[in-house]
């Protein structure tokens, strides 16, 4: 499977001359699988530009959405093929006990927020609620799990026949408590996590602005650098980067994990462009 | 390996920061945590026991009414939060494994997760004072 990364930033679009290698866009990644099918993990403004590059004639696309903070969801009335007559989108999220994953969508698709409503959208659209039973779409079976971030939030682990990606772009492990990193049983995510080919996973605060914002649903690099190694990844992808986080300290806080934790596992930072293969 | 769904993890940190002794249950009624308050009324600590079938912590703790006679598991307030799923309370006598009797009163609550899914309960109990 092919991964390709449109959003890599957490929180607030960034643009600046700082942010122009990792980008500014919020979270949006596309996986292709062998056979053609398109799965849209989140839709930060990152969305925008994988929507442009879809083939016209693309039939079906399903769109899986972590949670529905503005970084995850705003770049969804901008996706070229919601605009299309005859294409089939599929938009999974977290359910709610009081309001349909539509009814929360349209909070944000809806005037004042934005002038264009869900049912002015010309694609064909389907709205599913996780977590549930195992996702099956296309070549990929897909587990979905509530991690711990601030309201509902779902991690995804997506397997091909012989690989599997997880996604966990918004979590806070170390809220489990003492338990973390040890006791594999009481961490959040971890059964999504455990042995993946590839773990794209929150690093947004160093050691130092974590410990104020304890609570806030993110990782300190510390952590999440530790949660890849508890859960015994091969291929670690750092994501969700503060938009206070120029380039050049993200390079710098990356190589300064990477020489202290000396970890055994690849990692490659994400950035808007990176494009990575998965055997499957 | 499993991993606790994210509401029983989140559900344990709460109580490891509360004061009032907390005792949280699986789906099938299984022990799987309770907190250093709970460990206190209990007369033995978590860490001893660990997680407890629910045939054993049922039992274990003798409960008994206000005249002593032993209380059948099914009527606890935590087996009648989870099998019947309503919120359930009772004031009732234990031995705990300190061998002190002690009286407390226990609510106790089915655990529903996002999208109904049922995910064990939790008992709040506190030990009565002596008169």
């Amino acid at each position: 499977m092919k991964v390709t990364f449109w959003g890599t930033r957490g929180s607030l679009a960034s643009p600046s001359p700082e942010t122009v290698r990792y980008g500014g866009n919020t979270s949006c990644i596309s996986v292709e699988g062998s056979e053609g099918t398109v799965i849209v993990l989140d839709a930060g403004t990152g969305i925008r530009y994988l929507g442009q590059s879809l083939p016209a004639d693309l039939k079906r696309v399903d769109i899986l959405l972590t949670h529905l903070h503005m970084d995850h969801i705003q770049g969804l009335p901008f996706f070229l093929p919601l605009r299309r007559q005859g294409v089939e989108i599929h938009i999974w999220g977290p359910a709610s006990t009081t309001l349909s994953l539509n009814a929360r969508l349209q909070k944000y698709l809806s005037p004042p927020l934005f002038p264009v409503s869900v049912r002015e959208l010309s694609a064909d659209l389907h709205f599913h609620e996780l977590p549930g039973h195992l996702i099956e779409i296309g070549e990929f079976s897909i587990h979905a799990q509530l991690i711990i971030h601030p309201n509902p939030t779902i991690g995804f682990r997506l397997q091909c026949e012989h690989a599997a990606v997880t996604y966990l772009p918004d979590h806070e492990p170390a809220l489990s408590g003492w338990t973390f990193p040890h006791d594999k049983e009481w961490i959040s995510g971890y059964a999504l996590a455990e042995g993946s080919d590839m773990l794209i996973h929150d690093t947004q605060y160093t050691e130092a602005e974590y410990q104020t914002r304890i609570g806030f649903g993110h990782s300190s690099f510390q952590h999440a650098f530790q949660f890849a190694k508890l859960t015994d990844v091969k291929h670690f992808v750092p994501f969700h980067h503060d938009p206070t986080h120029s380039d050049d300290e993200l390079d710098r806080m990356f190589k300064e994990t990477v020489t202290e934790l000396n970890p055994t596992y690849e990692v490659t930072p994400s950035r808007e462009g990176l494009s990575l293969e998965v055997e499957c | 390996m499993s991993q606790q769904e994210i509401e029983v993890i989140l559900s344990r940190h709460l109580a490891e920061y509360l004061a009032m002794p907390i005792f949280i249950v699986n789906p099938d009624g299984d022990l799987i945590f309770y907190n250093e308050p709970a460990e206190a009324i209990l007369g033995t600590r978590y860490s001893e026991t660990g997680a407890m079938p629910a045939r054993e912590w049922a039992t274990t703790f003798h409960p008994v009414d206000q005249e002593g006679k032993p209380i059948p598991p099914e009527d606890l307030p935590l087996v009648i939060a989870i099998t019947k799923r309503h919120p359930a309370h009772k004031i009732f006598w234990i031995r705990g494994k300190d061998g002190a009797m002690r009286e407390i009163e226990v609510t106790a609550v089915p655990l529903i997760g996002q999208a109904d899914r049922f995910l064990g309960g939790i008992a709040i109990f506190w030990e009565r004072p002596r008169e």
